[in-house]
């Protein structure tokens, strides 16, 4: 088959689990979502669903032993990334593939300059001498537009605002043009004025590039700027799946639904404020049928006991996992 | 940290900003978790056990030596130089010393001088390190700056150069001024740890909040500072009681440390130096009480660290 | 960078100063007269008596003494032994003795820990991670007396592989056992700093961060874990370059090699205060410097420390 006949990035039924001498913690449990060319993806959940180790999964980062991806498949452009020896998968990091952490700070090396850390790509991947490999660097800093990019290049992470520092990052990740970036908490860390400018730039850089954009969040302010489609996780596992646009008018799944009503939003200014009763699962013990069935308003006993299958809600590709997707998707919102 | 703990922290909390160090915790609940879970790791370390056991037998041989004696030889303390330096035997596991006398008897004896020394230079080291170590770290200013400098000159005298020095100046001392000697060479270790650790803490957000409620100086000291501070200095208290031991034995061995007719392993040793050759046991035995309560000590202090400190595992 | 280096140096002025004079206090504060311990039980006419009494100005202050002493120091001169002979004079052959000795410990930790430390660290968890663990437990606890003599035995006599003692064979040869005794502990220490080190930035972020960049698994380790690991290591490298001048009184007191240990342990017993104070002095000015050393190096090392 043609490469464009393959999505850019196919994530299939993923299971990550790790085993520890105390037991097995299920981290992700099927999750499912397709990327395309010159889209951005938000992959939305609170911390503890998952979204990160299924990042890393992706990325090929995680340790086995005690991680291990028990199921499923991850395809760029159709290979197989699972299948690929340990070697094979490094040669597609970087290059095919990169990643944007959400603290610089710590994801930077403190004592190696920002300039060694950039070129390092060019060298490594491409094998450019080190004059060269700075002179792309100096280029790479102009691109996310640091300011006195040929004078900073010296300088180590420590000597950057924390705005500078995560464009140093989104720098490193694009240094190689890959076809997918996958940012997880790229803005967490930030001011908010900063994180709107580092959302910017990324869609800036996106539309020069045609990159497949990750972004894992648990914000939807962020999610509601930048993401053409969102994948809501709960406990590892994919609920809900639609544009972005259809998402916020017309949820469906409980969650989301909660989600949306949890926080504050211009179009239903009035309106009370209602939060998601409960606690997130721990990995350990995620309930049994559907896991949000205990914090759920909609929940009946079945819900407790039948995991609740796919639900196609519209010919857009919405998409929810709830026995009751379609009363949630067609209710009134707020 | 545990297997268990660091995949719930991949699996749950990796998009979450970093712990904070240790230094910001919270007093009072999660303290007692923190114990809790550092009894847990304890319990399934067998080198944790079998230290206890060692240290168990060590201190039982040091409060009553003269029963252990008259258990486990035939003939217990008495002498005959007719046996001198003859290897172990039936009846005489360990052989007999120069003088002739039950070798094991003698290395029974010999444990009370080293555990005394070694615990109570330990206990005395770490209440000056407390005190000075919260007084200096909470207040700063000219008492931490003399203080500072104190310990500098302290830090920078070579221990056995140091103790030499003192311990000939006076030839009379017995087991009470060797612990002077190596308290005054020793406390500064623990001293530095302490002042350092409170001063972080002193900046806590717990222990502003503390003082933004009025409580006075002494109460955030002992209340609020010192709790979450001791953890490292406890941790390099153990740790310290072996190093003691073995600078004790070290100052024997050198025959500056007791003397005769005083009973220490260190002393069995210099003795032994001589006939190392011919008499191998004279060397070993009691090196190897001697060494089995330093590694125990030191097993302790290393499984108390893994266990207090997470980050280390 | 200039002006921290002055401003060390002047910090460590006052410890020189305290270190010196509190082994001065001590050595001459001594119970018991020293110019008559020195003859003996022969009684020593009271004209020579005072005459060496007044050389030595043993009957000013202690102050005095001390001020003489420094004095002395600043213009290089250790001062001379009760009998006569210049301090520099009668140290400079075991200087040599003591250096020979303590580097080859110091080059033997260096090696032998870190790479112990390196290795053990990228196999955390295996048999010889545990192995390395182990030893270095083993040998910690173990007294360095005792370790002298076990090694006397095994390599000097049973084996006869080194000489047992003495340094008739010269520098490396006659060293390489005595230092091995000497660096066993550091040695032991430095493998395993560098293993929790080493294990503790494998776990940081920014490795991960190297990894996702495509790089190879050595190139992660070698370039963007190893510095950042060997920072605590280079401090404690750098304490011990001193600490193991001083520590080599039990090794050369063992292995009756002549170096500057040996010296000031009888010089102690014989209550020559010149000579121990005069080593002592140099001894804790080597650990000094050391430090100072350690300090400049650290912020090659980790750009984050800034000296000005």
């Amino acid at each position: 088959m043609s490469p464009a006949a393959h999505p850019l990035l196919e994530v299939e039924d993923l299971c990550v689990e790790f085993r520890t001498r105390r037991g097995t913690i299920r981290a992700v449990n099927g999750l499912s979502y397709t990327l395309h060319e010159g889209e951005t993806l938000a992959l939305l959940g609170e911390s503890g669903s998952g979204k990160s180790v299924a990042a890393q999964a992706v990325m090929g980062l995680l340790d086995t032993p005690p991680a291990h991806i028990t199921r499923g498949a991850v395809r760029l452009r159709g290979d197989d990334l699972l299948a690929l020896s340990p070697e094979r998968h490094r040669e597609v990091r970087g290059t095919r593939l990169s990643m944007i952490f959400q603290d610089a700070l710590t994801a930077l090396n403190p004592v190696l300059s920002v300039g060694d850390q950039l070129a390092e790509m060019y060298r490594v991947h491409q094998g450019m001498g080190r004059k060269a490999a700075l002179a792309r660097a100096v280029a790479l800093m102009d691109r996310v537009r640091i300011p006195a990019a040929s004078r900073r290049i010296h300088d180590y992470p420590h000597q950057f605002s924390g705005g500078m520092r995560q464009r140093v990052m989104i720098a490193m990740a694009l240094a190689l043009d890959p076809e997918v970036v996958i940012a997880d908490e790229p803005t967490t860390a930030l001011d908010v004025t900063v994180q709107a400018q580092i959302m910017r730039l990324l869609k800036q850089l996106q539309s020069e590039t045609r990159m497949g954009l990750l972004l894992i969040t648990h914000d939807l302010g962020v999610v509601a700027e930048a993401a053409d489609r969102i994948t809501v996780m709960y406990a590892g596992r994919t609920v809900e799946s639609a544009s972005a646009d259809d998402l916020y008018a017309r949820p469906g799944h409980p969650y989301t639904r909660g989600l949306l009503d949890s926080v504050p939003r211009l179009d239903r200014l009035g309106k009370p404020l209602v939060p998601i009763t409960g606690a997130p699962p721990l990995p350990s013990s995620i309930p049994a049928g559907c896991a949000f069935h205990p914090r759920c308003p909609r929940a009946e006993p079945r819900c407790g006991s039948e995991a609740p299958p796919f639900r196609t809600l519209s010919p857009a590709g919405h998409r929810s996992a709830c026995h009751f997707a379609e009363e949630v998707h067609h209710a009134p919102v707020g | 940290m545990t297997d268990t703990a660091r995949a719930l922290e991949a699996a749950g909390e990796a998009a979450e900003p970093p712990a904070p160090p240790d230094t910001a915790r919270p007093p009072s609940q999660e303290r007692a978790s923190l114990g809790k879970d550092a009894w847990l790791e304890l319990r399934a370390r067998p080198t944790v056990w079998a230290a206890v056991v060692t240290l168990f037998l060590m201190t039982a041989m040091a409060l009553a030596p003269g029963i252990l004696t008259s258990l486990l030889t035939e003939g217990g303390d008495h002498c005959d130089l007719a046996d001198s330096k003859l290897g172990p035997s039936a009846g005489h596991p360990f052989g007999f010393d120069l003088q002739g006398c039950d070798y094991l008897a003698q290395v029974i004896r010999g444990t009370r001088p080293s555990l005394i020394a070694g615990l109570a230079v330990t206990a005395a080291s770490l209440l000056i390190a407390v005190v000075l170590g919260l007084l200096c770290g909470f207040y700063g200013g000219w008492l931490d700056a003399l203080v500072s400098r104190v310990t500098d000159v302290f830090f920078g005298l070579p221990f056995v150069l140091g103790a030499t020095v003192i311990l000939v100046a006076f030839p009379d001392h017995g087991l009470g001024a060797m612990v002077l000697v190596l308290t005054v060479l020793g406390w500064t270790t623990m001293t530095r740890i302490m002042r350092s650790q409170v001063i972080a803490l002193a900046d806590a957000d717990y222990v502003r909040a503390a003082r933004m409620l009025g409580a006075r100086p002494a109460r955030l000291m002992v209340r609020h500072i010192l709790p979450n501070a001791i953890t490292p200095v406890i941790v390099v208290a153990m740790l310290n009681v072996g190093a003691v031991i073995s600078g004790e034995a070290t100052l024997d061995f050198l025959g500056v440390g007791l003397q005769y007719p005083e009973v220490s392993w260190g002393l069995q040793l210099n003795a032994a130096q001589a006939f190392v050759l011919d008499h191998p046991h004279l060397l070993f035995f009691p090196a190897l009480f001697l060494s089995a309560t330093v590694l125990s000590f030191i097993l302790l202090g290393d499984a108390a660290r893994d266990a207090f400190d997470p980050r280390l595992k | 960078m200039w002006r921290f280096v002055a401003r060390r140096l002047l910090h460590a002025l006052p410890v020189l100063l305290g270190t010196t004079f509190l082994i001065y206090t001590l050595v001459f504060v001594l119970p018991g007269d020293p110019i008559q311990g020195l003859a003996g039980d022969k009684p020593v006419p009271p004209a020579v008596l005072a005459e060496l009494r007044a050389r030595y100005h043993l009957d000013d202050p202690l102050w005095i003494q001390y001020t003489h002493y420094l004095t002395g120091l600043l213009t290089g001169d250790l001062g001379t032994t009760f009998t006569g002979r210049r301090v520099s004079d009668l140290l400079a052959d075991r200087w040599v003795v003591t250096l020979q000795l303590g580097l080859t410990a110091w080059v033997l930790e260096v090696i032998l820990g870190m790479a112990l430390g390196v290795w053990a660290g990228l196999r955390k968890g295996k048999w010889d991670d545990s192995a390395v663990l182990f030893g270095t437990t083993l040998v910690i606890s173990v007294p360095v007396f005792v370790v002298g003599y076990m090694a006397q035995l095994v390599f000097g006599v049973q084996l006869g592989w080194l000489p047992v003692a003495g340094t008739e064979e010269g520098w490396p040869f006659a060293f390489l056992l005595p230092g091995l005794v000497l660096a066993s502990f550091g040695l032991a220490y430095v493998a395993r700093l560098t293993r929790s080190s080493l294990i503790e930035n494998l776990r940081a972020d920014y490795v991960r961060t190297a990894h996702s960049k495509g790089l190879s698994g050595r190139r992660v380790v070698v370039r963007h874990t190893l510095r950042n690991s060997l920072i605590p290591v280079v401090t404690f490298l750098g304490l011990e370059l001193g600490g193991l001048m001083a520590g080599a009184i039990v090794t050369e007191y063992i292995f009756n090699l002549p170096g500057v240990g040996q010296q000031l342990f009888q010089s102690i017993q014989l209550r020559e205060g010149p000579v121990v104070v005069g080593t002592t002095t140099a001894l804790v000015l080597i650990f000094l410097l050391a430090n100072l050393l350690v300090d400049l190096l650290y912020g090659l090392l980790d750009p984050r420390i800034r000296h000005d």
